[in-house]
C-alpha cells in the first residue's frame, strides 16, 4: 500500500477503536449504574472509598487552592492597579476560581492522585486475578469493586472543588489585602457583590459532578479492561490520567457554553 | 455450609472443545472426563491450556463450539448468565496466586462468600470460618492481610475461601508452585484430606509429576491440544513419547 493510503488506513482502524472504545465504556456505565441500583447498599465500600478519594485529598487540594489563590491574587492586583481598580480584586478571583479554576483544577488534581490510583488498584485486581476470584464467588466485580469507587468521585468532586475556591479566595485576601495593601472590606463587599449563588456556585458544583461522574468513570473503565500483565497495570494508569485531564478539559468548554458560566 | 446443587462431588465431561485465544488456537477439538468424587490432575508443559482448561470449566471463559457438561446435563458452554450464576454457587477456585483480596484481613476474605450468599449471623459466620481454617491447618491469620502470609498459607487461605461454602467442585490451578518441597507434602495432605473429609470432586493443574502421581486418582495430559487421559498408573505406562518424556525423570529417579 502507498504511504498516503497507508497513512488513511491507520486513521481508518484508530478511529474504529475509538468507536468501539466509546461504545464499550457506554455499556460499562449502564452496567456500573445498574450496580449502583442493587441490593445489597455496599456503605462499608463506599466509606473506605470516599476517605481513599476524598479525605486522602484534601491537603493536595487545600495546598493548591491556596496557592492558585495567590497567584491570581498577584496577578489580578497587578493588572487591576493600572487601572486604578484593584478594590476589584474580590470579583477577579472569586469568578476565576468559582466559575473555572476551582472545578477544572480540583478534577484534574483529583485525576493525577485519586483516579490514577484506582485505575492502577483494579487494573492490578485484573492482573492478580481478584476480579476472576469475585466471579467465581458469584460476586459482580463491578457491584462491590467499581460502583463503590465511582459513588465516592462523585460525592468528593463537588466537596473538593467547593474546598479548594474557599481557600483559593483565602489565599487571594492574604496576598491582596495582608500583602499588598487591598482594603479587606472592599475584597469581601466586590466577591459578594459578583457572585450570584444560582448563577455562579450552583453550575460550578454541577460542573465537579459531571466531571466526578466522567473521572470515576474513565478510571475504572481503563482498571477494569487493563491487559492482564504488569505492563497494563502501567497503561492503564497513564491513560486515565491523559484521558480523563483531556476529557474534562473538552467536556468543561461544552459545559461553560451550555450554562454560560 | 451449604452445597447448592445437590450433594456429592460433580462429574465433568469435557467434548469437542475448541478454543482459542487471539490468533493462537489453544484447543482444537479437546475431550476429556473428570470423575465425580476423585483428584484428578491436568498435566502439561508450559503453554499447553492447563490454566485456560480450568477457566473454562469454571465458567470464566466460553468456548467457540464443543460441550462442558456439569452432572451429563448442565452445559456450561450454552448455559445462561444466570445459571452461570447459581453454577460457580457449586463451585470453588484456588488460584495460582491465591487470588486473595488484598485490602480485606484473611478472616474477611473467607467470609465474604458466607456474608454475600448466606443468611448466617456474624456468630455462625465466624465459626464456619474458624472450622474451615482448622481444616486447613491455619492458626491466628484473622487479622493478617494476604500480604503478610507465606506462600504456603497464602494458598491454604485460598483452599480455605474455595471451600467455604462446602463446594461439589473444586478448581486447584498450580496449587504447588511456587512452594518448597516440604510445603508440597502439606499441600499435597491437606488435599487428599479435603477430598476424604468433603467428598468434592477436585480438578488440579500441575507440572509437577511427582505430586502428580502421588495424588491423582486420574490423570489427564494435554499434548498439542488433546487429551491423553487415565488412571496414575495406565499414564505412567503409556507409550505416546510426549507422555512417556513427561516421566522420563520421575521414572529415572524411581529405584
Amino acid at each position: 500500500m502507498s504511504a498516503p493510503l497507508d497513512g488513511v488506513a491507520r486513521l481508518g482502524a484508530r478511529t474504529l477503536r475509538f468507536v468501539e472504545e466509546t461504545g464499550e465504556m457506554a455499556r460499562f456505565a449502564v452496567q456500573v449504574g445498574a450496580a449502583l441500583l442493587r441490593r445489597p447498599v455496599r456503605l462499608r465500600r463506599c466509606l473506605d472509598e470516599l476517605y481513599d478519594v476524598g479525605v486522602l485529598s484534601l491537603a493536595i487540594i487545600g495546598v493548591s487552592g491556596l496557592a492558585v489563590g495567590m497567584v491570581l491574587g498577584l496577578q489580578g492586583y497587578n493588572t487591576l492597579v493600572r487601572f486604578g481598580a484593584e478594590e476589584s480584586l474580590g470579583t477577579v478571583v472569586g469568578l476565576s476560581l468559582i466559575r473555572e479554576l476551582g472545578p477544572v483544577l480540583s478534577a484534574l488534581l483529583v485525576t493525577g492522585r485519586a483516579a490514577s490510583a484506582a485505575a492502577a488498584e483494579i487494573a492490578s485486581m485484573v492482573v492478580t486475578e481478584q476480579l476472576d476470584g469475585l466471579r467465581m464467588m458469584s460476586v459482580d466485580p463491578v457491584h462491590y469493586v467499581v460502583a463503590p469507587k465511582v459513588v465516592a468521585f462523585v460525592v468528593s468532586m463537588p466537596l473538593l472543588s467547593a474546598l479548594f475556591s474557599v481557600l483559593g479566595l483565602l489565599g487571594g485576601y492574604l496576598v491582596g489585602v495582608m500583602f499588598l495593601g487591598v482594603d479587606g472590606g472592599g475584597y469581601v463587599s466586590s466577591l459578594e457583590g459578583s457572585i450570584d449563588v444560582f448563577e455562579d456556585v450552583v453550575p460550578s458544583l454541577v460542573k465537579s459532578l459531571v466531571f466526578g461522574v466522567l473521572v470515576a468513570l474513565i478510571a475504572t473503565f481503563r482498571g477494569f479492561h487493563a491487559a492482564p500483565h504488569s505492563a497494563g497495570v502501567a497503561a492503564a494508569t497513564t491513560s486515565t490520567v491523559v484521558v480523563a485531564s483531556v476529557t474534562t478539559l473538552i467536556v468543561d468548554y461544552f459545559l461553560t457554553a451550555l450554562m454560560g458560566v | 455450609m451449604d452445597r447448592p446443587l445437590g450433594e456429592g462431588g460433580a462429574d465433568v465431561a469435557v467434548e469437542a472443545l475448541r478454543f482459542r485465544r487471539g490468533a493462537r488456537r489453544i484447543f482444537d477439538g479437546l475431550s476429556c472426563r473428570f470423575p465425580a468424587g476423585r483428584i484428578s490432575v491436568v498435566l502439561g508443559g508450559s503453554g499447553s491450556g492447563k490454566s485456560t482448561l480450568l477457566r473454562l470449566i469454571a465458567s470464566l471463559e466460553r468456548p467457540e463450539s464443543g460441550a462442558i457438561r456439569v452432572d451429563g446435563e448442565l452445559d456450561l458452554a450454552r448455559a445462561t448468565a444466570d445459571t452461570l450464576r447459581d453454577y460457580r454457587r457449586s463451585v470453588g477456585m484456588m488460584f495460582q496466586g491465591g487470588a486473595l483480596l488484598n485490602s480485606s484481613t484473611v478472616f474477611e476474605n473467607v467470609a465474604l462468600p458466607l456474608r454475600e450468599h448466606t443468611g448466617q449471623t456474624e456468630p455462625e459466620i465466624r465459626e464456619t470460618v474458624h472450622r474451615i481454617f482448622e481444616a486447613v491447618d491455619l492458626e491466628d491469620v484473622d487479622d493478617l492481610l494476604p500480604g503478610q502470609l507465606s506462600g504456603g498459607m497464602t494458598k491454604r487461605a485460598a483452599l480455605a475461601r474455595a471451600l467455604v461454602r462446602r463446594p461439589r467442585l473444586l478448581l486447584c490451578d498450580e496449587p504447588f508452585s511456587g512452594l518448597d518441597p516440604a510445603t508440597v507434602r502439606r499441600v499435597e495432605e491437606l488435599l487428599r484430606a479435603v477430598n476424604r473429609r468433603f467428598a468434592v470432586t477436585m480438578i488440579l493443574t500441575s507440572h509437577h509429576v511427582e505430586s502428580t502421581l502421588r495424588l491423582a486418582d486420574h490423570v489427564v495430559v494435554l499434548v498439542d491440544g488433546r487429551a491423553i487421559e487415565g488412571a496414575s498408573e495406565e499414564i505412567r505406562a503409556c507409550a505416546e513419547p510426549q507422555v512417556r518424556e513427561f516421566f522420563a525423570d520421575v521414572a529415572e529417579a524411581s529405584p
